[in-house]
């Protein structure tokens, strides 16, 4: 394509996308964009649980200890690797590669 | 026309610690509430629906900006990145009041989320003080500093709690912030007169009184060891204890903190109108 | 008998570690489970950090197995900084670090995506510019322009499908995710968050005006990687997003 053509296709381009995003809906005030879902994860002084959790456990946290227990949602989820082009299954059936030993 | 100049004092009234799921009716049924108290550190970030809530609240109700992140009772230097943030936030929002914890949180640079306790010595004294004269002269004002929950205590320790308050009160000119639910943990987990407390606490540097739930635990001998949650209703031995620190002090501002388990606005807003009794009946 | 913070925290971390002498029960007897309330206070408000911080990993691994693994990261990466709101920067890399995690590939870019959704939310504002301004620029003026993006824009690129695993986690019936790579753009038009799929090379053209490229320099990079790369899609979604703040022209 020559230079021309290649500005007169970011031309076109630039005109389609002005006239898509033309559609969206005016903005709401400011007071009513206030509401609506906060995101979680927020500092507080209130104190946890008590003494019977968490942080007594007595399990090793230096890595390998952690097995996977219970199933979410990638139990159903089945996608193979695109990266390496290696298939692997996006379950939580166990694989004896990657256990520790 | 609201009267702008009044929302730079926290009112001798109750306030809540603002939880943004009560965003809407707070303006709409306020009720008893008559300020608000946030956690500093979750107004830092740049901008975003946080501080615009931040912004129009500020406009209706005297703020008071409590930080639980600045580990003044830490044996390391205070975080300067920290400190320059909080000023920032001080500097725009220009709230009612800043109020920090007599407590750390931060150890060789790891921030530990929770509010952790330091003995009462000498050397800790000289620390902290030197610590709060830092945030003052960084803030440009005087702070409060809050009496916290103890679960256990430092053998080490040479001063009583109301004493290394008053004293340090004493040495850098900050103000008080007194937790009466947190006095009344304190004094049954490590068994002391949550009277005998109030009466030795300096009531006059007091700007400001916190009220919250607790939960019941117990230690290895079956001992109560009362947890401070912030999870439910303040308990009645804890109004009992604010009507006899209201009847030394005097009307203070007074704070609902309910944390965990946020309950809807009409119960948080009942709790505020029980604060409002207290200060009611100590005026008749 | 000194009690160092050094020491305090070691303990607090780690419930195999003695509790420190000098910590005390009202009696001068050892503190014991006094103590805990300490340990399990971090641990339990840090994992609470997670689970707010990763819902969509929480959710793809489970309740159980999110607790175990948020157990292990708050010991390896406790939080730096007293902003809770941007816990976890650290979680991707750790999830791809696990040898158990392996075969779920596509975990770390899911976290990536939810750690660059906290960033969209909590960034500063931004008002976009009138996109009047763009179509009042003749072709070759268009192609010498620089963009400058909304502080709340973010690009992730991926070679899984995550925001189809995102989508699939966070809304009710929404497809179950096949296997394509997603590269994903989030813009944040008010105060919420959206992401969105970008057509491929998208995010090339993106990163590369983010650089400083000008429009057509950009266009260059993207084409090179995409031979009919569509700069419309793209340029519509920045539109939509007001994620375009400034136009800068020195034809």
């Amino acid at each position: 394509m020559s230079k021309t053509a290649k500005s007169l296709a970011v031309a076109g381009a630039v005109a389609a996308a002005l006239t898509a995003a033309s559609t969206i809906p005016a903005a709401a005030g400011t007071k009513e964009k206030c509401y609506g879902v906060s995101l979680a994860g927020q500092n507080d002084c209130a104190a946890g649980p008590g003494t019977t959790c968490a942080g007594t456990s007595t399990v090793d946290y230096q890595g390998n200890a952690w097995t996977l227990v219970d199933a979410g949602t990638c139990a159903d989820i089945d996608l193979p690797a695109l990266a390496d082009g290696t298939e692997r299954k996006g379950s939580l059936e166990p694989q004896e590669r990657d256990l520790p030993a | 026309m609201l009267d702008t100049a009044a929302l730079k004092h926290l009112p001798a009234a109750p306030g809540v610690g603002y939880k943004p799921q009560h965003f809407a009716q707070i303006t709409a049924e306020p009720g008893s509430v008559n300020w608000l108290e946030i956690h500093a550190e979750n107004y830092m970030g740049d901008g975003g629906r946080p501080l615009a809530q931040l912004r129009h609240l500020a406009e209706r109700f005297a703020m008071s900006v409590h930080g639980v992140g600045l580990s003044i009772g830490g044996e390391g230097p205070l975080d300067t990145d920290h400190l320059a943030r909080l000023k920032t936030l001080v500097g725009w929002l220009n709230p009612a009041s800043f109020s920090e914890h007599l407590a750390w949180s931060t150890h060789d640079s790891h921030f530990y989320n929770d509010l952790l306790p330091l003995p009462y010595t000498d050397t800790a004294l000289t620390r902290v003080c030197d610590h709060i004269d830092q945030l003052q002269e960084a803030i440009g004002r005087k702070m409060l500093l809050e009496n916290p929950s103890s679960y256990l205590a430092f053998a080490e320790s040479t001063w009583s709690e109301p004493e290394f308050l008053a004293e340090i009160s004493r040495r850098t000119g900050c103000g008080l912030l007194l937790d009466v639910n947190n006095v009344f943990v304190s004094a049954t987990n490590l068994d002391f007169s949550p009277q005998g407390y109030i009466d030795a606490f300096a009531l006059e540097k007091v700007g400001e009184i916190h009220l919250g739930g607790h939960d019941k635990d117990e230690d290895d001998h079956g001992r109560p060891l009362l947890i401070d949650s912030h999870g439910r209703e303040v308990v009645d031995p804890v109004w009992a204890l604010l009507d006899y620190t209201l009847a030394q002090s005097g009307a203070k501002p007074i704070l609902i903190e309910w944390d965990n388990d946020v309950p809807d606005w009409p119960i948080l807003e009942a709790e505020a109108a029980r604060a409002a009794s207290a200060l009611e009946r100590i005026a008749a | 008998m000194t009690v160092t913070q050094a020491e305090f925290a070691r303990a607090m971390m780690d419930a195999g570690e003695p509790i420190p002498l000098g910590l005390t029960d009202h009696q001068e007897n050892s503190a014991g489970r006094r103590f805990n309330v300490y340990r399990n206070n971090v641990a339990v408000s840090l994992t609470e950090a997670m689970h707010g911080a990763f819902p969509v990993i929480s959710k793809l691994l489970g309740q159980k197995n999110m607790d175990g693994l948020a157990g292990l990261f708050l010991r390896q990466h406790p939080p730096s900084s007293p902003l809770m709101m941007f816990y976890g920067e650290e979680f991707p890399a750790f999830l791809e670090g696990l040898e158990q995690l392996k075969h779920l590939g596509y975990l770390a870019d899911v976290a990536r995506l939810e750690l660059a959704l906290r960033h969209s939310y909590h960034a500063a504002d931004a008002e976009p510019i009138e996109a009047d301004l763009l179509a009042a620029l003749s072709a070759e003026d268009l192609m010498q322009s620089r963009l400058s993006l909304a502080p709340a824009l973010q690009v992730i690129k991926s070679s899984w499908p995550i925001h189809a695993l995102w989508l699939f986690n966070t809304r009710e019936n929404a497809p179950k995710p096949s296997a394509l790579a997603q590269d994903v753009l989030i813009t944040r038009p008010e105060f919420d968050p959206i992401p969105q799929v970008l057509p491929p090379s998208g995010a090339v053209w993106i990163s590369a005006l983010m650089g400083g490229a000008t429009i057509g320099e950009a266009l260059e990079q993207a084409s090179a990687n995409t031979e009919n790369f569509d700069l419309g899609a793209t340029l519509t979604l920045l539109l939509q997003g007001g994620a375009i703040t400034g136009l800068e022209n020195k034809g």
